[in-house]
């Protein structure tokens, strides 16, 4: 497998994209500090970016990686090389370039902007983390997706929907729930409807380490109420941490009914 | 020796396979002969595990394949359709396989015999499709296993490459190898097939030498002996 995410790596560190990608971060990290001049502030805003972007990222790079080593794939599917080994090492190739970008991209102007002597190095740290997780998730369900279906069009379009409602319906759709069903208890739903939406969580376990509870906002509050801040923030992070290894279980299991 | 016991595919709802049963002995070769779409391809995909199939076992040496393909460190494979990565060189994608191959390889006489010297440094989207399947010929000879299948070995060549072919599959036999080939061009088969199969309608419709094909249909040449065949079947 370690072969596989070498070759995989390799070619996408060699395509052009991930220098767009990695420029990009490196161009939003010195604007936001100049703008912000101050680094905790740049970290709040960085995390609405981050929560947004590095999914969508994730779910194109991710689609578009699956369909164009289309030919690759084939060509170690006739080696003697499992297909577990085969998909997760393109998965984690994908995935670990997409995490370098965005750490190296955004480490850089943190780091020369004197992230070391500041409070907010854990908090920015922090955030790096669920971009990395988030990276993860989200090409991840991209393989998914692109695994289920042959046609490259509608793939593509699936993972953008799915982008779409999580990063933006989700929420919609959920406060609308809350309005019509106002009169009723609505904690665990609220619990469980962020569980359900990676973003989400990230977004909480963000704000929750950043500890404004004007931010949190609803979903946050209750999250805070009912697990108290560290607890909240483990509890978080290990649902995240499910929200990667689940999708990846099933490229596995995918893969291995496939026909080539 | 590869064994295959009661194999079942479709795609879909579309049966491609409806009980093959067929044993390929160790030495010799062995030719699969069918119409478009027969599932030659679908048969040998299956031996290799690319393709899962509903029903039956492959056995390789006696031992059952296992869904792993580890196995398929003793199968050379030429895919009929050589799609490669095109962002690669010739000479990168050589040295790629026999990095995760990892085993023994000898790629320069190959490389010689089919004159591709000029084209090591080339892009792979950059090759004409006969140079492509040269390519893809010295990927599956440059390793020394004992099965060797050959789906198609003869697309895009020209004459001097497909002589060099012949011999080269000659060599193979003459080392005791086990080669499999699918092939639409009859005298190719007739040149080189110890023994034939003949795959219709899911099934295998005729096993033996050419010889006895053209006693059971009266038909000299082979060519006319399968379109015999089908014709018959159609009727
Ligand atoms: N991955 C796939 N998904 C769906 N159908 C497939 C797939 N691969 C092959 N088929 C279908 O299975 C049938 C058999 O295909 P196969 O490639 O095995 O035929 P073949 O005997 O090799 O034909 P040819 O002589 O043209 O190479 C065809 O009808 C084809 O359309
Ligand atoms: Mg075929």
């Amino acid at each position: 497998m370690l072969k596989i995410l070498k070759y995989s790596f390799y070619d996408l560190i060699r395509s052009r994209w991930s220098y767009v990608y990695l420029l990009f971060y490196l161009i939003l990290g010195f604007v936001l500090l100049f703008l912000n001049n101050d680094l905790s502030k740049a970290v709040i805003t960085l995390m609405n970016v981050i929560i947004i972007l590095v999914p969508l990222i994730g779910t194109i790079f991710g689609v578009m990686y699956y369909y164009n080593s289309k030919e690759f794939t084939e060509l170690l599917l006739a080696q003697p090389i499992k297909r577990s080994s085969i998909f997760i090492g393109q998965y984690l190739g994908v995935a670990l370039s997409l995490v370098m970008s965005l750490v190296i991209g955004l480490g850089l102007p943190f780091v020369l902007y004197g992230l070391f002597e500041s409070s907010a190095i854990w908090d920015f740290s922090l955030l790096l983390i669920t971009g990395a997780m988030l990276t993860m998730i989200f090409t991840a369900l991209a393989f998914n997706i692109a695994l289920y279906n042959e046609n490259k069009i509608k793939g593509f379009s699936y993972a953008i929907l799915l982008w779409l409602f999580l990063a933006v319906i989700y929420d919609g759709l959920f406060l609308l729930s809350l309005i019509i069903f106002e009169t009723y208890p609505l904690d665990k739903f609220t619990l469980i409807a962020t569980v359900f939406n990676p973003i989400d969580l990230s977004r909480i376990l963000i704000l929750l380490k950043l500890d404004i509870s004007a931010l949190l906002g609803y979903t946050g509050a209750i999250f805070n109420q009912f697990f108290g801040t560290s607890i909240g923030l483990f509890s978080a992070l290990g649902m995240l941490l499910l929200w990667i290894i689940l999708p990846v279980w099933n490229i596995k299991r995918k893969a291995q009914k496939k026909d080539f | 020796m590869i064994k295959i016991d009661n194999l079942h595919k479709k795609y879909g709802k579309n049966k491609i396979l409806t009980g093959v049963d067929l044993e390929i002995p160790e030495k010799g070769i062995f030719a699969i002969l069918g119409p478009n779409g027969s599932g030659k391809t679908t048969m040998i995909k299956s031996i290799l595990g690319m393709v899962v199939p509903e029903k039956g076992d492959i056995f390789i040496d006696g031992q059952k394949t296992h869904s792993n393909g580890l196995y398929r460190k003793n199968i050379d494979y030429l895919p009929q359709i050589a799609n490669f990565p095109g962002n690669l060189g010739v000479k990168e994608l050589i040295k790629m396989i026999k990095d995760l191959r990892d085993t023994k390889a000898d790629e320069n006489a190959l490389i010689q015999r089919f004159g591709l010297t000029p084209f090591l440094d080339k892009k792979l989207s950059n090759l004409s499709g006969g140079t492509k399947q040269k390519v893809n010929l010295v990927l599956t000879f440059m390793f020394d296993s004992q099965i060797i299948i050959l789906d198609e070995p003869t697309t895009g060549l020209d004459p001097v490459a497909l002589l060099n072919l012949k011999e080269l599959i000659a060599e193979e036999k003459a080392k005791g190898k086990t080669i499999l080939v699918t092939s639409h061009i009859m005298s190719f088969v007739e040149g080189i097939a110890d023994e034939i199969v003949f795959l219709l309608e899911g099934k295998i419709y005729f096993k033996g030498s050419i010889q006895q094909l053209r006693e059971k249909t009266n038909e000299v040449d082979l060519e006319h002996a399968i379109a015999n065949i089908l014709k018959e079947n159609n009727a």
